[in-house]
């Protein structure tokens, strides 16, 4: 079992519906956040283009952050999600620094907290809150090693992309273009 | 004109606009570890090379300031830490992987160590110093008579201790500035050079100064060496590495880095030294504490201009 996301930039709309679910759903700390939207806009004006992205922790298959963590904090879970163990964590930073994708963050009460695909959610058979959130329905979540999960499908049929793969991290966060 | 434009609704604290999740107590520690380790280097060597009585305040003296350095370290250590009533749990485990558990472990064998020397060599400092416990007394005996094989331990410790200040950086591909493996021997070689600097501030000896000058002569020239091949590996890798090494060569950090590490730090104590070795008369203390503030800004700008060095995407 493998799980991963797809997340459509084309029908993305940049709403942050899936950051407010996020924040809800896992009581992120105020003025934090696990997931977030990112607008790019690449071009020559008026020849201009925009991708807009949910991101967040990306759920690495050679995570650095599971790699540099001192004490087994950050440690790969079933289907691969990272998490991190709150009474394990001494706080540290190390993971923090060592995520190209900076998707992790210090919580207020000492350990480092991120995404964790709604992991809870999961485990009763109910989809992570962005991907249940979403009102263009542009994320797809499911287990790779299903051909017929929904995650699977849609990238077996879509030219897709996924962030800085060359920094090695062999990222599970696909954005479909 | 082709332009670029990135928007991201994320501004998390200590992480946008740009990391900043290490403050001053990281490069201080990195400081006070790498002298301590520097200093722990050569009494332990020349202790081993015979040369105890040549060079007294090298072998016998200087290590006694390094466990207050190590405990220092490891308190800035301490309050830089999130979760400190976990700090135990870098102790349940051993991680490879990990330089941080490397350099946990490293202490915990470095810094008793350090207390055996410098509790040995206490009647330097007080003549007439007598252990008021008897077990004190019976350990005092047993490890003067082990002196050579804690001499080894503080040897090959001070060497990982110092390397690993720098491998703790460079393990992090996250940050490119950072993720060169040359910054192992860069730190090691600041560390050592810091080391030199503090005996020859210590040492009364003229002959014994004489000599740890010479040999800091040479570890400065090996770290401006070292500081020239960084740059060459990184503007001949790729592009996030060029723009990280632009942050010294054009960029926010171009003028503290070259004036307070490679000039105040290495080129103007180098230029003394020499002075001082072709007998002009230059006072000790003015290269040696330029080395030390050199060594202190190298970690300080490193720590700070690391974290603002990231990938793009």
């Amino acid at each position: 079992m493998r799980y991963a996301m797809a997340v459509d930039t084309r029908k993305c709309v940049g709403c942050s519906d899936c950051v407010v679910a996020c924040q809800t759903e896992n009581s992120v700390p105020v003025g934090y956040c696990r997931d977030w939207v990112v607008e790019v806009t690449d071009g020559t004006y008026p020849q201009l283009q925009t991708e807009i992205r949910s991101e967040r922790c990306n759920q690495c298959g050679n995570a650095p952050c599971v790699r540099c963590c001192p004490t087994g904090s950050s440690h790969y879970a079933d289907g691969g999600i990272v998490l991190v163990k709150p009474r394990r964590c001494i706080g540290c930073g190390a993971c923090i620094t060592s995520c190209p994708y900076d998707a992790r963050y210090p919580h207020p009460d000492g350990y480092v907290d991120k995404c964790t695909f709604c992991i809870h959610l999961i485990k009763r058979g109910q989809q992570p809150s962005c991907v249940a959130v979403c009102p263009t329905r542009c994320i797809y979540f499911g287990d790779m090693d299903d051909p017929n999960s929904e995650v699977s499908r849609v990238l077996s049929h879509r030219r897709y992309k996924s962030l800085i793969p060359e920094a090695g991290t062999d990222p599970y966060l696909y954005f479909l273009l | 004109m082709r332009e670029e434009l990135i928007i991201s609704g994320r501004s998390n604290p200590y992480i946008d606009p740009h990391l900043d999740i290490w403050h001053w107590p990281i490069p201080l520690y990195l400081f006070l570890g790498g002298l301590a380790a520097g200093i722990l280097f050569f009494a332990a060597l020349f202790y081993i090379l015979g040369k105890e009585e040549s060079l007294k305040s090298v072998v016998r003296k200087a290590p006694i300031v390094t466990p207050f350095l190590l405990v220092a370290g490891l308190g800035a250590l301490f309050y830089d830490l999130n979760n400190k009533l976990y700090f135990w749990q870098l102790y349940t485990v051993i991680r490879f992987e990990s330089p941080m558990s490397w350099g946990a472990w490293t202490l915990m064998v470095i810094t008793p160590a350090s207390f055996i020397w410098a509790a040995l060599h206490i009647r330097e400092i007080f003549p007439r110093w007598e252990w008021p416990w008897h077990w004190a007394k019976r350990a005092e005996l047993f490890f003067n008579s082990h002196k050579y094989v804690l001499a080894w331990i503080m040897v090959i410790f001070s060497l990982i201790l110092g390397v690993y200040t720098g491998i703790l950086f460079s393990a992090f591909n996250a940050r490119p500035l950072w993720n060169t493996s040359i910054l192992g021997p860069l730190f090691l070689a600041s560390g050592l050079s810091a080391g030199a600097a503090v005996t020859v501030l210590i040492s009364r000896d003229r002959s014994e100064r004489i000599f740890m000058t010479r040999i800091d002569l040479i570890i400065l020239v090996v770290k401006l060496f070292l500081i020239v091949h960084f740059f060459m590996g990184f503007l001949a890798s790729t592009q996030v590495h060029i723009d990280a090494a632009r942050l010294f060569l054009g960029g926010p950090w171009t003028a503290p880095f070259w004036v307070f590490v490679v000039i105040v730090g290495i080129v103007v104590p180098a230029l003394l030294e020499i002075l001082e070795l072709r007998g002009r008369h230059v006072p000790a203390a003015i290269p040696a504490i330029l080395v030390l503030f050199g060594s202190l800004m190298f970690r300080f700008i490193f720590t700070f201009a690391g974290q603002e060095s990231r990938w793009l995407y």
